[in-house]
């Protein structure tokens, strides 16, 4: 089997089990909608809100994405499924890839309430090519972070106290997503008087990101998994 | 007789501490070799150099015909190893666990309609989900899955483990089954009576050596 094949089987094995426990649709989006209303409520002032919407939206992916990340390999780790997969020989840059495609399409899903959630609490107006710009923003910051938080979750996976072990590696390496994700909602958004156009050199930032830990992961998952 | 294992002076270290100090084991194809000795005897290690898990530090040989020091990748895709879990996605019911497992090397519906027919899957358990199952049931899902991969060794760590009686009724079954379709088989078992009645040899494993019954 090619690599490309088990990859999309495990990223579909992973969307199946997501679509049979509904673990997302749930908890973590509730969960998500609700951290967007309680900074509503912190911040009530429109003015303040629309300005910083765009770094409330990331955020809130971020918190989000820790439990989606740690589902996905609370899954794998129940009954020794992860084990298996390397005790059976299953390339491990298919494991990753397949498991990183899955977060994203999930992280993505999540992204797209978010927004949605952002425009009707908070008032962001976008224009045509605001949106285009936000949609890119999304994509681009999505591969990424699908990429390092399967990295980052395979890591963890075996560690004692990983529930905790999680965010604080996840957290400082996103870093860098968070601020170019929300530099570049801010422009697609208009926050603070930004162009759109200012917002393109920051999803390079986050086309790199994604590249470099697409290509770390795909190298460094199996050696970690292992140990 | 073809040997699909053929270990010799194998050493291999774990934790920093000795597991294997010099084990000469053939099991040819087709065979049932029981493994049995005391807790800490080195079974599980025997079985995971033959898994191609567990590096060999000194001593080599064959599994499958592929080294042991240096294909240890190629092993693995060729055995299948039930160790003390199953491998199961939780969530998944038992046709979708097995699917994806038939994925990952590219097996037929028709292959995992006849491993889940001879594990005894098919019917009303085959859309339960796994986390419904019994414990012996989980174990008859797991061998199905290893079904699929076309293990040519089947490598089992004491299969018996946390079963009921029932639920290892249900693992002799399944084994007396593989045994009889020819598949080649070492099982290391606390459970001698049962799985001594399953094996065509018994081999004696202490200290990290065999210490009876090794080679033919």
């Amino acid at each position: 089997m090619n690599r490309r094949s088990v990859a999309v089987a495990v990223a579909r094995k992973d969307l199946a089990v997501e679509a049979g426990s509904r673990v997302i649709v749930n908890q973590v989006a509730p969960f998500a909608l609700v951290v967007m209303v309680m900074f509503a409520f912190a911040l009530d002032n429109d003015g303040i809100l629309q300005r910083v919407a765009p770094g409330l939206v990331w955020l809130a992916t971020l918190f989000s994405m820790l439990v989606v990340v740690q589902r996905s390999f609370a899954v794998e780790s129940a009954d020794g499924a992860l084990d298996a997969l390397r005790v059976a020989g299953v390339d491990p840059a298919a494991i990753f890839l397949g498991k990183s495609a899955a977060l994203m399409v999930q992280l993505f899903a999540l992204e797209v309430v978010l927004v949605c959630a952002a425009f009707v609490l908070y008032g962001v107006e976008p224009t045509a090519a605001g949106w285009a710009e936000a949609f890119v923003t999304m994509v681009a910051a999505t591969v990424g972070l699908g990429f390092v938080g399967t990295l980052y979750g395979g890591l963890a996976a075996g560690a004692r106290g990983r529930e905790t072990l999680l965010p604080l590696l996840l957290l400082p390496v996103v870093a860098p997503v968070l601020i170019g994700a929300t530099r570049a909602t801010e422009a697609a958004f208009g926050s603070g008087g930004a162009s759109v156009s200012e917002g393109w050199p920051w999803i390079g930032l986050l086309a790199v990101f994604a590249v470099i830990f697409g290509a770390a992961g795909s190298v460094a998952f199996g050696p970690l998994v292992d140990e | 007789m073809e040997n699909v294992v053929e270990l010799r002076g194998v050493v291999a270290v774990l934790g920093g501490f000795p597991a294997l100090a010099g084990v000469d084991l053939t099991v040819a194809r087709g065979e049932v070799v029981l493994l049995q000795g005391p807790n800490g005897a080195g079974k599980t290690s025997v079985l995971r150099v033959c898994a191609g898990l567990l590096p060999v530090e000194r001593g080599g040989g064959t599994v499958l015909g592929m080294d042991v020091t240096s294909q240890r990748e190629a092993i693995r895709s060729r055995v299948g190893l039930l160790g003390h879990t199953n491998g199961l996605y939780l969530d998944l019911t038992v046709t979708q666990n097995i699917r994806f497992w038939a994925s990952t090397v590219g097996a037929t519906t028709e292959e995992v309609a006849a491993a889940m027919a001879r594990m005894g899957l098919d019917g009303r358990l085959a859309s339960v989900r796994a986390d419904r199952l019994s414990a012996g049931q989980r174990r008859r899902c797991a061998l199905a899955s290893m079904l699929v991969r076309r293990a040519e060794l089947w490598l089992l760590d004491e299969p018996h483990a946390g079963l009921d009686a029932a639920g290892r009724d249900e693992i002799d079954a399944v084994l007396r089954d593989a045994v009889s379709a020819g598949a080649t088989v070492v099982v290391s078992s606390h459970e001698l009576e049962r799985a001594g009645a399953l094996a065509s040899r018994v081999v004696t494993v202490d200290g990290g050596m065999i210490v009876d019954g090794g080679t033919r």
